[in-house]
């Protein structure tokens, strides 16, 4: 695709940043460049990773996703239950069940805004957000589960030269570039975040596409919660906490807008990188988990101001050469 | 001839690049309504901003009661007695009347923090009524029609003892009466001694309210004279820097066979038992006051808003419309009076927008043929002189004008056979009319059929082969071209409802 040339993409400040953080912490700290803790921070954004691309569906139409943290602790410890009560151990079982808790929570979610109109999700799925949590308590008597075999704990362990886990995570970058970029499905829900009515007045079904946004982000966040459950073995009704946040965060610093209609995949991936270099680096500095907080808040805060910044910047930039375009045309003209 | 209140002198403005403002020179009398004329893009609105104080002059003097003066920011312009009602009103829909007139300057109790709203109350009414306006001051202004809200709009300059009234396009979203009664209290204002700067696409309007006229163009002053020494030829051929031999291109065409039949459609509380044709190759129009039901008649046959009975047949075949993708699968497209709020994704692309209706036919199995888009964006943006830099620009820089051509590059781009055209011309300058009037003949040349909702009567005459008049709902008239009703006296007759 012909771009303007002079345009930067949006994701492209925010992996400047990432690059920059990542070159001070190799100068600061020696054991940040090691192999092996590479490897947990991408193992460790991993989760967030996957929670932050459905966010960004989500996000895109103009809408959020609070109930994705209570979908991560659902899918495991559905699993879980079912393990339990009828002896499935088969991972072909067990991970399409998890999976399917998450497509069928996002469906739900997207038909209480969509049907029973509520009137903005971030209501919807609060409400779902303390239901799931409540639900994941009663199944599991609030008890951690353990007994896990192997195959269905094999996602968020194994290691393919790289953790299985990130790369499952630059496989649906992958696809859901695609997606949004080179499909119908894709620019409807551009338009859709863009502009609603004229969405709808233009013949795109606008219920089924945030219905779909929904789902997506549902399906990412039981995806997350078994990768997840193979990092930590065991199905525990109260993990996944405040993970929406995080996924928001990764979203807003990779570019996107709450306003809906703007943000990217790219841009995504690289701001679930950066918390997670910025919580690993921060570690290894000796920093506690508070000072960590207060980071990340600032750079959540940071990353939202210089793309305001910027916007205002390719305004700018836009006019201007609109200005040069009218005047030689009005040259033109004069000749 | 009054004094003059406020005056412009040599103004020179300088965006990055392009020059917004030429040497422009203006005086604003006391007692007097000053229309200002241009085309989309002449320097109107940079003009209003210079005059209220938003945007700083690179050169040339701004004289305010003669004496000469910054605006540091637009409340030292306020400050000095320049006041402006934006097209886009500056009304809190959730405050009440007081609320909204006092706003930035409550009155508060002696020696209180507290607001004294029996007093500010008080004011307002008398404000109000002092413009005939009988409306609570509680109330809240989101309850207010367009018109009344307007009202509160120069209640505020009224307030503020205002000496330089500047209103943008007032009219754009007021029915008939509406404005009568605006251009009566704006007479009222200027006996008083207000100076009237009235800007405004519709020629008709400045030959009834103005006694001066000033023409901009290319970011330049043109001519200034008085209103009786112009005709309405002399200002197009000003605007546009040539003359226009016609302004409705209109071409003859023999109907064919019927696009549209609707019998007996109803939606309650909207319109009732509404039946009518439309045919290939004609345009037919639709005439009425605002809020006579013409534009929810056609959301509803478009399927944006439900209906309760009634029966629409394309081409000879019932249609169940339920939303607006079933309609457009029967070739029916609307182009919306809101091009910003319904027609177009302004934060995106010209190629996002003019594709937005074609995503399905511009691609095999989900995926999209983006380089056949772009081609036809392309196309689209050379067929209807759309100013752009590039099919990538996002619409919102575009000009009104340019902007209502990208909707309607989207709509040609999706082949449809029925094209209804809600108030298509309002706010584009008169070059973009003519060339959306341009649009349609080719349209109907190629056997589609066009309607046009208008509260322009001179266009809806000047393009239309019929015009069915609507009134509370109602259809109340039907008139063929060759009809000796035909003319705008019985169109507003039957718009009316013989009141008149």
């Amino acid at each position: 695709m012909k771009r303007n040339k002079k345009s930067m993409p949006a994701w492209f400040g925010p992996l400047i940043a990432l690059a920059i953080l990542v070159i001070i912490l190799a100068v600061v700290t020696n054991r940040f460049i090691y192999h092996d803790n590479i490897m947990n921070v991408l193992r460790q954004s991993s989760i967030n990773a996957l929670v932050a691309l459905g966010m960004l569906f989500v996000l895109l139409t103009g809408g959020i996703d609070l109930s994705v943290g209570s979908v991560v602790a659902l899918s495991a410890c559905v699993m879980a239950v079912v393990m339990k009560a009828f002896g499935i151990q088969s991972a072909v079982v067990l991970i399409p069940i998890g999976l399917a808790c998450g497509l069928a929570v996002g469906l739900v979610n997207g038909l209480l805004f969509t049907k029973a109109k509520l009137p903005h999700p971030f209501v919807s799925t609060l409400g779902m957000m303390m239901i799931i949590r409540g639900v994941c308590l009663i199944i599991t008597g609030a008890r951690p589960i353990t007994g896990f075999d192997g195959s269905v704990l094999w996602l968020g362990r194994a290691n393919l030269v790289f953790p299985a886990c990130f790369i499952l995570v630059i496989i649906m970058c992958l696809l859901y570039s695609v997606l949004l970029n080179r499909t119908t499905l894709g620019r409807q829900i551009y338009a859709v975040g863009g502009n609603r009515e004229a969405a709808r007045l233009s013949g795109i079904d606008v219920d089924r596409t945030v219905c779909f946004v929904y789902i997506v982000s549902g399906f990412m966040a039981a995806l997350a919660g078994i990768v997840l459950l193979g990092r930590i073995s065991t199905a525990y009704a109260l993990s996944g906490d405040k993970y929406e946040m995080d996924a928001i965060a990764a979203c807003v610093i990779g570019g996107a807008s709450f306003n809906g209609g703007v943000g990217s995949v790219l841009g995504t991936l690289i701001g679930a990188l950066m918390i997670g270099v910025l919580r690993n680096g921060l570690n290894l500095l000796g920093a506690k988990s508070d000072v960590t907080q207060v980071v990340i808040g600032a750079v959540i805060i940071l990353a939202v101001y210089i793309d305001v910044m910027r916007g205002r910047a390719a305004y700018n930039l836009e006019r201007n050469e609109q200005a040069k375009a009218m005047e030689a045309e009005e040259k033109q003209q004069a000749l | 001839m009054g004094d003059i209140v406020a005056e412009l002198h040599n103004i020179y403005k300088v965006f990055p690049g392009v020059t917004a403002l030429k040497n422009m020179s203006l005086q604003l009398r006391a007692g007097e309504i000053h229309g200002l004329v241009g085309e989309n893009g002449a320097g109107k609105s940079t003009l209003i901003k210079v005059l209220t104080g938003v945007h700083k002059p690179d050169g040339g003097t701004i004289s305010v009661g003669g004496r000469e003066t910054v605006f540091a920011s637009p409340l030292a312009a306020k400050h000095q007695g320049i006041a402006c009602v934006y097209q886009e009103l500056n009304i809190v829909k959730d405050m009440s009347v007081a609320d909204n007139l006092f706003l930035g300057n409550f009155t508060k109790k002696q020696n209180s923090r507290l607001l004294d709203y029996a007093s500010m109350n008080a004011r307002t009414r008398e404000v109000m009524l002092s413009m005939n306006q009988d409306i609570d001051p509680t109330v809240k202004c989101g309850l207010l029609g367009m018109g009344q809200q307007q009202m509160v709009e120069i209640g505020k300059a009224v307030l503020q003892n205002a000496r330089v009234l500047i209103l943008d396009e007032p009219t754009s979203s007021l029915g008939e009466r509406e404005t009568s009664e605006l251009f009566a209290i704006l007479r009222a204002l200027r006996d008083k001694g207000l100076a009237i700067l009235y800007v405004s696409h519709r020629l008709e309007e400045l030959f009834e309210l103005c006694d001066v006229v000033t023409v901009m163009r290319d970011a330049k002053h043109i001519i200034t004279g008085p209103m009786t020494s112009m005709t309405k030829d002399d200002l197009i051929t000003h605007m546009v820097g040539r003359s226009l031999t016609n302004l409705f291109p209109k071409q003859e065409t023999t109907p064919g066979a019927v696009a549209l039949d609707v019998r007996n459609l109803s939606s309650r509380g909207r319109f009732k038992n509404i039946s009518f044709t439309a045919r290939r190759g004609e345009i037919l129009g639709f005439a009425g006051l605002v809020g006579a039901g013409r534009t929810e008649l056609f959301r509803a046959i478009f399927g944006a808003d439900p209906v309760d009975r009634g029966e629409i047949f394309v081409n000879g075949q019932k249609v169940a419309v339920r939303m607006p993708k079933d309609a457009i699968g029967h070739g029916v497209a609307l182009l919306t009076e809101d091009r910003k709020a319904q027609g177009l994704v302004l934060a995106q692309s010209v190629e996002r927008n003019i594709s937005m209706a074609t995503l399905k036919s511009n691609s095999s199995r989900g995926f999209l043929n983006v380089r056949s888009m772009e081609q036809k964006s392309n196309d689209l943006v050379r067929r209807l002189n759309i100013k752009t830099p590039s099919i990538h620009s996002t619409v919102s820089q575009l000009s009104g004008g340019n902007q209502q051509k990208v909707v309607i590059g989207k709509w040609t781009n999706a082949e449809m056979e029925i094209y209804i055209f809600d108030e298509p011309t309002r706010g584009i300058d008169v070059g973009a009319k003519i060339e959306v009037y341009t649009v349609m003949n080719r349209l109907i040349a190629e056997g589609k059929c066009v309607i046009m909702i208008s509260s322009e009567l001179p266009e809806l005459l000047g393009m239309c082969d019929r015009v069915i008049v609507m009134r509370r709902g109602r259809i109340t008239a039907t008139m063929d071209r060759s009809d000796p009703t035909f003319n705008q006296e019985d169109i507003m007759k039957a718009a009316w409802g013989g009141i008149k």
